[in-house]
Parts: structure tokens; C-alpha cells; sequence
């Protein structure tokens, strides 16, 4: 599995390990934030703001609520 | 008597605890506990009663009949171990007519026993032969019995030890050891009088029977019938020096004796509050590895890994590991490198890596074992109690009226802990296993679990939901606890949720796999317990929600009110030895020493002023991204520290191409592991009878290292760390660890009032140690939770990727087992490789069937990610659709075939769930032919250079 594909992986999975949460956007843009490197985060803004295609509706929203890092 | 033994005081029969009760010994007045021995009462008031089959670590037997006593009162002779006190009892111990029956009875033993004591192994520290001297018995006017043992093979068959049938007294002291400490029941006595024989197993030798050498037999035996190989060899220990084990996260206290620089043997340290006295095959013989002719003792170092080694001095090798890291950050950047930790090195030796890492290095890309077993344990507790660790300690077990033991297999992983509970268990406890496979535990000699929850690998969070759900809509919560102890709001959502008929055993069935019937029987039997303990290993944590399990645990632990006391809590069974230090020390990327978070400006603050150095306020890399950033190109330098990632990650192609992507990867080790493969620096490593430190075991308690021998290769690994870090312009300067942990306490509110000082004065301390806790906290929110109150996090079912499907039709599940340890490196260096010399796969027959496989066959193992081949082993203790195997020996490529799916908070390796396919193979995989010459290659580049 390539970097960012991981990264995307990744990203989903907490998303969907949230979605039971009123705030699950903020939960998941919250656990980026807290564990994930800033180049990681970084990869994965970059890849949402070029259309992110494979992120969920969850962890898409976070990513862009975290901002570029 | 040997000077060694004389510090070992046994004081005959077990301690008891109760109302005092007061009684004169010899005219002595004497104050014990009801229920104390008329023998251990005489030897705390400095009495010493003389005896044969008693012994302090067993309960009283009464066999030899030496230990006579008058009773004023009584008639006849009472044995004093098995006589309790009363109060206003009067004892003699000396008396003309008691020295006469000793010395008849004494007599009898040594008419039956070989005399030629000056020749024989045990001479200077034999019970018989000390009683003996002590009632002037030098010989017997019986003659020599007609001892047929004399002519009664002796039995070699263990690789530790030997048993001569000739020298036994037949004392029972090994069966009962055998018994009531280890729980195995090997042993018994074969025939009466004369003929009476300890046997192992049915009349077979030790090597043939259920014995799992733990060492308990040969440990209590008086005479040394049953002794020690290297003893025989060697002769008799003229030192002895008390350390910690360096195998499983039990963390067993033994004295390691030694003939000069020689260590000869392991013995269970009785004062060790881990392990009370006992041990495991591989703490207690196991220790070989140190000083194995594969230890590599000078640093090496090669240009790149296709060219041979080149043996260097330490100066040089540190200034060419600090010259090539700092030329990678000057070309790729400061976050181009990073380092991890070990779980077997000290506390201090890891708090050194990664201050190395963050002040040295400039980042966080620091990283540690327990990011492939236990990060979810860290993430899942410190959620939902506030702290990263286990809330009890080991004896807690002793108070559990249940247990339920969840993806853990304890008997081989954490065998002393194992053979605790066991005991508990035949006093009564009920027990709850649940695991897709039949641990022992499941039915051993005189243990039965009342459920055998046989979970479907992937289906945890569903089940553990289920048991809950179970709990609240039967009306079994506790609802005081949970008013007092718990956040009202979460717990009113998660209520919600828990209770939703998706949660339902009946729904979570078609999941699982388990009946609702057993589910719900199992759920009413934990939450009626007046006392209810969960003990879980990595079956939990190695999966893709790995720390909603975690939570999951702890929500059913605070909705029954299992916590803040002894015989409850949550238990996670660290798997190595240091694994909980590695953690406590700082080794993950985004955390400081004692969890706290890199962000928090307070607690950077404090280290960087300590420090005197500014340290980055995000997270670092995780092992699986510095993976993924070599092989995308910008992640080039590492530093491991005891760690062989290339056996222990999983999807080990990948985990090469990574290493193989590296400019420099420094391996510091004790031998030329499958990482070092990779390597272009490698720095020798010190074993832990190397060392002067700390580890800190699974129930949070730190205990001594303590050197026994000189580091092999001249340093030790804190002093080859600091010296790394000096070469790369960051000077550490501590003289000893001692000063390490000074620091470690003075920047670690947990840890504030360790020192070494107080770790001799009281053996160990389980931290919190602190101004509140000043010897520590055996049972962690006692009062309250770390966080205040305990949080109901919600744990919603989210299904692994990794299914069975009709390519990949079983899931293949692995684990350890009791005489190998982890990826074997230390007791494939031992003769533990007689009980267990390769990787097997076990598959239900009705599969193996199915593909036309018998016991004994190649079987191909195929997944997503790879391929292996494996012998198989035909048994029902996995479940149709369930194959298992372990990960022990290098060549077998378990890695090979996991994939790289982890747990969703922390990247912990979904190790647990692998879909495969199995079929009837007749060679090895490409990746074991390409392994094996890769393999060869290393070791004559290695060769090279020590020619």
C-alpha cells in the first residue's frame, strides 16, 4: 500500500470508528490532530484539496477543518 | 551450609494472616497470626525447628516427621507444621526424647541414601545432609537399605536439569510444588515404602510427561535429587546478584549465581512481589542467549548492505552513525530520521532514546514496540480511567470470584501469572475464556471454564457490546458506582446505544458466532460476581479496533463496578518485559514521559528547560508511517534500539522494501537479527546481566536490574546511547542509571518518588509514586478515576476489511507459545528449541480434510500479501474456518502473510485477523528460498569481518 492511499485509509476508518458521535467531524479532525504528524496531515490536505477522491464525507470534512498544517 | 542459601530464610510453612495469638515457644513468649504453624511461629521468634518436606513457598505436608515438638498438654509428638497455634500454648522444641526421635527418623532417611557427599553436586547446600549434621547422625545402624535405586536410571531427558531417583527422600515436595504453584500436576509418587518413586507424567521421563519446565520441582527439592545440569557441570555458586527477568511483561524477581564471571543459574526470588518465588521455562534456564558465541561485541559497520562488514572500534562507529544522520537531514530534512525504542531495555535506556530522538534528532519520529501490540490498551484506558495502564496488581487474583480472560492465552504467555490464577480457580473462582481457539485454560488438570466463548477472529467489539448489552437491559448495572464514579451524560448516551437491539446477543450472534444462550450466561455470571476481573492480551489490542475493544472492557468493568479494588479491574497482560516502561518513558511520538502530550506548552516547557533544549510541539512519525515515508522516498535514517522489525511487523515485503529504502539504518542488538540484515551501523547490544537499570512490568511495577556480569562488548546500552548522542552534538552526561531515573522522577509526576534508594528499600514500587502515593499504588481508582470520573466511550461494531472470502476462505489467527519468546532471538540461543524447534500450523481437521492435508504436511499458506509454507498440526482446539501458527523462527514467514490493515486510533497490526487460503504444498515459498539466501549472504558478509 502507497503513503497517501494508507494515509486516506487511515483516515476513513477513524471517521467511521466516530460516526456514532453527534461530533464525529470534530472527533476525527481532533485525533489528526492530536497523533498525526504534520507532514501526514499535510499529505492528506493536499490530497483532499485536489478533490480527494476516496475520503469519506466525514473524514473529508475534517481534513478541511483542520486547514493546511 | 552455603553462604548463598543462608540469605534464602525458610520459615517452614506459609504466612498466614488473622487475629494475633499468643503462645511461649521454648519459654519464649511469641505473637502470630491464627492459623500460623507451631514451626513458623518458632522460627520468627529465631527457633529453628528441624524438618525435611516443609518449606515456607508450600503448605504443610507432614511426611518426614522430623519436625516433632511437645506440646504441653498433648500427648504423643505433633508434627509442628501441621500443628497450628493456640492461644496459651506451650511448646518445646528441645527435649532428650525429641532428639532421640529426630535422629531415628533421620537415621531411616539416610539408611536409603547415598553417602558420598563430598563427591556429590549438592554437597554443602543439601537439607538431609544439614539436618543430618545438625542431630549427629553420620551414618545409620541399619546398613544400606535395599536401595534399588542405586541401580534406577537417573533421567537426563530435560535439557536443564536431571533427576537421580537415588537421592530423593521422597519428601513430596516437588509433586506439591508441581501441584499447588504451578498447576500442571505432573507429577506424583509411583509405589510405597521402599519402592516409592517420583514419576513424571505416566511413568514416562520429564521430557516425555505434561512437565513444562518450570523449575519449581528442582527448586524445592532438599536433597537436589532434582538439580540443576550446570550445577553438575559446574559446581556450586560463589555469588548471587537479585535482577529481573528479560522475558514477558510478568517481570519475575530471580537471583541470578554465579561462579565467578559464570552465571550458573536463575532462582526465584521469593521476596519478588511479581512472582513470589516461582518462575517459567525461560526465565528460570533460558538465560544462554547472553553468552552465546552469536553475540556480536564489537560495532560494525558497511557503506551499504550488499558490501561485507567491517569491525570498528565504538569511537569510530559513532562518529560515522552521527556523521551520516546529520549529512541525511542536511539533504532530506530534520524530520528525515527517527528512532525506536526497546521494550526489553531499561526505563532509563529508552527515556535516553527518545530524549535523543526529540533533543538530538530536532523531532518526534520516535516510536516503540508497543505500537504493534498494546497502543490500543494505552489509547482505550487513558480514554475511558484516564491512564495508560492496568488498575490492579498481579495478586488481585487471589480476591476474583470471576475472571474472564479475553484474547490472552496466559498459560504459555504469562505463565506465572497463569499459574496464580489457576490457583484462584481451584479454590473456586469461575472462569470465562474468550478466544477463537481452546487455550489450556479452557480445561487443565483441576481448572474448568465455565464459558468457552469461541469468537470468530474480527468479531471482539460485537461481543464485548453484547455483554453489555446484556448488563444493562437485565437491570444488572451497578448503579451506585456508577452515579458516584462515572460521567453521567456519556453514560446516559452510551446506555442508549449499549442497549439497542443491534447490541443484542441474538443480533451479535450471526457475528460472532457465538450462541446468545452462552453469551447472556456468561454476562449474568461476570456481573452477579460479587468481585469480577478481566485479564486480555493481544487477541484485544491486534486488531482494526483494537482500542474500542479496549474501551469496550472498561465500559463493562465501570457498568458492573469492577474497579478501585482488589479482585476487579482491567487487566492488560504486557507481553514484554520493559513494554509498559517503553510506554510509561515516552517512546510514542506524540507523548512525553508519563503520557502527557507533546502539545501541552506546561509540560514541553518543563522539558526543554530541563533539557536546555526546544523541542517540537507536533507528533512525529508512528513505525508503520516512517514505513510508508521510506518507501515513498523521504524518511532515510533509523535508530533501533532491541527492536527486529523485520521478523515482528507484519507484511514483512514491505517492511523490507522500507528498510532496504534507508541510507542509514543503525541497529543496536545482541546478535545479527533480521533487521541488522538491512543494516549499515550495528551497535553492539548489552544483555540485562549486563546492565544496572529498571523495567516496569504489566501491573505498573518497577524493579531492579542489576549487573551481574560486564557488558560483553564493553558498554552498556545507556552508555552506547549517550555516547550517540554526544557524537551528534547533544551531550548527555549521567554517570549511572541511577541518575536517569533521578531525572526521569523529577520531570514525571508519576514517577516522583522513585529512587533507587527506595526501590532496594522496598524490593519494587508500582507507580503512582508520588507525595500521595509514596510506595506506590498497588490498585489504581481506589477513590477516584485518574481522570476524575470514568467515561462510557461509545464502541460501535465496525467490521474489519479483512473477511473470508472465496479466494482466502479461513482467517488465520497466531500467537506465542510458553518456551519460545516473541521472534525468538533470544531462546532460539537456548536449549528451549528441545520443547519447540519450529513454527507449525495448526488447522482443524475437518479443513485439513477438506484440502487433503494430513499431520506432518507442507501446507501453503496464501493471503493479499503473501505467501509461506508451514507444517500443519491437526487439532480441534481451532475452530473450523480458524488456522493458528506463532511467529518464533525467522524462516517461517508468518509476517509474510499479515497485512498491514491496524487498529484505528493507533496503527497497532491487525496480527489477529488474516483471511487465507491453505493448501498441500511439497517446497517452500519463494519468499523462504529468497530469505534463506539472503540469510546466508549476511552471515558470510559477517564473517568477513570477524576473520
Amino acid at each position: 500500500m502507497q503513503e497517501l492511499e494508507r494515509l486516506v485509509k487511515m483516515a476513513n476508518q477513524i471517521a467511521d470508528n466516530f460516526s456514532l458521535h453527534d461530533d464525529a467531524v470534530e472527533r476525527t479532525a481532533d485525533h489528526l490532530r492530536r497523533f498525526w504528524a504534520p507532514s501526514m496531515r499535510g499529505k492528506l490536505a493536499d490530497f483532499e484539496a485536489a478533490g480527494g477522491n476516496g475520503l469519506n464525507e466525514a473524514a473529508r470534512a475534517a481534513v478541511q477543518r483542520l486547514g493546511p498544517s | 551450609m552455603n553462604e548463598i542459601r543462608l540469605k534464602l530464610k525458610d520459615l517452614g510453612t506459609p504466612v498466614r494472616i488473622g487475629e494475633p495469638v499468643s503462645l511461649t515457644i521454648d519459654g519464649k513468649p511469641v505473637t502470630v497470626a491464627k492459623g500460623t504453624s507451631v514451626m513458623r511461629a518458632a522460627a520468627l521468634a529465631g527457633i529453628s525447628v528441624p524438618k525435611l518436606c516443609a518449606t515456607d513457598t508450600l503448605d504443610a505436608f507432614g511426611s518426614c516427621r522430623v519436625c516433632l515438638v511437645e506440646i504441653e498438654g498433648r500427648k504423643g509428638y505433633p508434627a509442628s507444621c501441621t500443628t497450628t497455634v493456640e492461644a496459651g500454648m506451650e511448646v518445646r522444641t528441645q527435649s532428650a526424647r525429641l532428639d532421640e526421635l529426630r535422629r531415628n527418623v533421620v537415621e531411616l532417611y539416610v539408611s536409603d541414601h547415598p553417602l558420598e557427599c563430598v563427591s556429590c553436586s549438592a554437597n554443602g547446600h543439601c537439607e538431609l545432609q544439614d539436618v543430618a549434621v545438625s542431630l549427629g547422625v553420620e551414618d545409620s545402624r541399619y546398613g544400606l537399605g535395599e536401595n534399588g535405586y542405586r541401580n534406577v536410571e537417573k533421567d537426563h531427558s530435560n535439557p536443564y536439569f536431571a533427576f537421580d531417583p537415588a537421592q530423593c527422600i521422597v519428601c513430596y515436595r516437588c509433586v506439591r510444588a508441581c501441584d499447588d504453584i504451578q498447576g500442571t500436576f505432573a507429577l506424583t509418587v509411583d509405589g510405597r515404602g521402599y519402592a516409592s518413586r517420583v514419576t513424571a507424567g505416566q511413568l514416562e521421563n520429564f521430557m516425555g510427561s505434561e512437565c513444562v519446565s518450570c523449575g519449581a520441582c528442582v527448586h524445592h527439592c532438599p536433597t537436589e535429587a532434582l538439580i540443576e545440569k550446570s550445577l553438575i557441570d559446574h559446581g556450586a555458586p560463589d555469588r548471587s546478584v537479585t535482577t529481573t527477568c528479560a522475558y514477558c511483561g510478568v517481570g519475575c524477581s530471580f537471583h541470578a549465581e554465579l561462579s565467578g564471571e559464570r552465571v550458573l543459574r536463575m532462582v526465584p526470588d521469593k521476596a519478588g512481589k511479581a512472582n513470589e518465588g516461582h518462575a517459567c521455562v525461560k526465565g528460570r534456564f533460558a538465560f544462554g542467549y547472553a553468552t552465546h558465541r552469536d553475540r556480536i561485541t564489537r560495532p560494525l559497520i558497511r557503506e551499504s548492505i550488499d558490501q561485507p562488514w567491517r569491525e570498528v572500534g565504538w569511537d569510530e562507529a559513532f562518529a560515522f552513525t552521527a556523521a551520516r544522520l546529520r549529512d541525511i537531514q542536511q539533504r532530506h530534512g530534520r524530520d528525515s530520521i527517527g528512532g525506536i525504542t526497546s521494550s526489553r531495555c531499561t526505563n532509563e535506556e529508552t527515556y535516553l532514546v527518545q530524549k535523543m530522538v526529540r533533543a538530538a534528532f530536532g523531532n518526534n519520529n520516535v516510536d516503540t514496540c508497543a505500537r504493534v501490540c498494546h497502543s490500543p490498551t494505552g489509547y482505550g484506558l487513558k480514554t475511558t480511567l484516564g491512564e495508560s495502564a492496568g488498575t490492579q496488581a498481579f495478586n488481585s487474583v487471589a480476591h476474583a470470584d470471576v475472571v474472564m480472560v479475553m484474547g490472552a492465552n496466559p498459560s504459555d504467555a504469562h505463565p506465572v501469572f497463569a499459574s496464580r490464577l489457576k490457583r484462584r480457580l481451584r479454590e473456586g473462582a469461575r472462569l470465562i475464556v474468550v478466544d477463537p481457539r481452546r487455550i489450556d485454560l479452557v480445561h487443565g488438570p483441576r481448572i474448568r471454564a465455565d464459558h468457552h466463548l469461541a469468537l470468530r477472529p474480527g468479531s471482539n467489539v460485537a461481543f464485548i457490546n453484547a455483554m453489555a448489552h446484556v448488563v444493562v437491559t437485565e437491570g444488572l448495572e451497578d448503579r451506585a458506582f456508577i452515579e458516584a464514579r462515572c460521567e453521567r451524560g456519556p453514560y446516559l448516551k452510551w446506555r442508549e446505544f449499549i442497549a439497542g437491539e443491534q447490541n443484542s446477543p441474538e443480533l451479535t450472534e450471526r457475528i460472532t458466532g457465538i450462541p446468545a444462550s452462552d453469551v447472556r450466561a456468561a454476562a449474568r455470571l461476570f456481573a452477579t460476581a460479587p468481585n469480577a476481573a478481566i485479564y486480555y492480551g493481544l487477541g484485544v489490542s491486534e486488531h482494526s479496533q483494537g482500542s474500542t475493544t479496549v474501551m469496550g472492557i472498561a465500559n463493562l468493568a465501570m457498568v458492573t463496578g469492577n474497579l478501585g479494588r482488589e479482585g476487579v479491574g482491567v487487566n492488560p497482560l504486557r507481553g514484554q518485559n520493559n513494554v509498559q516502561g517503553s510506554c510509561d518513558m515516552g517512546s510514542f511520538p506524540h507523548e512525553l514521559p508519563g503520557y502527557r502530550h507533546i502539545s501541552d506548552p506546561g509540560v514541553r516547557g518543563l522539558f526543554e528547560q530541563d533539557w536546555k533544549v526546544e523541542l517540537r510541539q507536533e507528533p512525529g512519525l508512528r513505525i508503520p508511517n516512517m514505513f510508508d515515508a521510506s518507501v515513498a522516498g523521504h524518511f532515510k535514517g533509523l535508530y533501533v534500539q532491541g527492536e527486529d522489525l523485520a521478523q515482528s511487523d507484519p507484511n514483512t515485503q514491505h517492511v523490507e522494501a522500507a528498510l532496504r529504502g534507508l541510507e542509514c539504518l543503525v541497529v543496536q542488538d545482541l546478535f545479527l537479527n533480521e533487521t541488522a540484515r538491512f543494516a549499515h551501523v550495528f551497535l553492539p547490544g548489552s544483555s540485562f546481566l549486563e546492565k544496572d537499570g529498571t523495567f516496569t512490568n504489566a501491573e505498573r511495577r518497577i524493579s531492579r536490574v542489576r549487573k551481574a556480569i560486564e557488558p560483553l562488548a564493553g558498554l552498556a546500552d545507556w552508555e552506547v546511547t549517550m555516547a550517540l548522542s554526544k557524537a551528534l552534538g547533544y551531550p548527555m552526561d549521567y554517570a549511572h542509571p541511577s541518575e536517569i531515573m533521578a531525572e526521569i522522577a523529577r520531570l514525571t509526576p508519576t514517577f516522583a518518588g522513585v529512587s533507587y534508594a527506595k526501590l532496594d528499600r522496598l524490593g519494587s514500587i508500582q507507580w503512582p509514586c508520588n507525595d500521595a502515593a509514596p510506595e506506590g499504588t498497588p490498585t489504581m481508582h481506589v477513590d477516584e478515576f485518574v481522570r476524575g470520573k470514568g467515561y462510557f466511550a461509545i464502541t460501535g461494531f465496525v467490521p474489519t476489511d479483512e473477511r473470508a472470502t472465496r479466494k482466502h476462505p479461513l482467517l488465520l489467527t497466531t500467537g506465542r507459545i510458553l518456551s519460545q519468546y516473541n521472534v525468538g532471538a533470544q531462546t532460539r540461543r537456548t536449549h528451549n528449541t528441545h520443547f519447540y524447534s519450529e513454527d507449525v500450523l495448526e488447522i482443524h481437521p475437518f479443513d485439513a480434510e477438506e484440502r487433503g492435508i494430513a499431520e506432518g504436511d507442507w501446507c501453503g499458506i496464501v493471503s493479499r500479501a503473501g505467501n509461506t509454507v508451514l507444517r500443519a498440526v491437526l487439532t480441534d482446539r481451532v475452530q473450523p474456518g480458524v488456522v493458528y501458527t506463532t511467529f518464533h523462527f525467522p524462516s517461517s514467514g508468518a509476517n509474510v502473510i499479515t497485512t498491514d490493515n491496524s487498529d484505528w486510533a493507533t496503527n497497532c497490526p491487525e496480527y489477529k485477523v488474516t483471511a487465507v487460503q491453505v493448501s498441500k504444498v511439497t517446497e517452500p515459498s519463494e519468499w523462504q528460498k529468497g530469505y534463506e539466501a539472503f540469510a546466508r549472504r549476511q552471515e558470510e558478509l559477517l564473517d568477513k569481518a570477524r576473520a
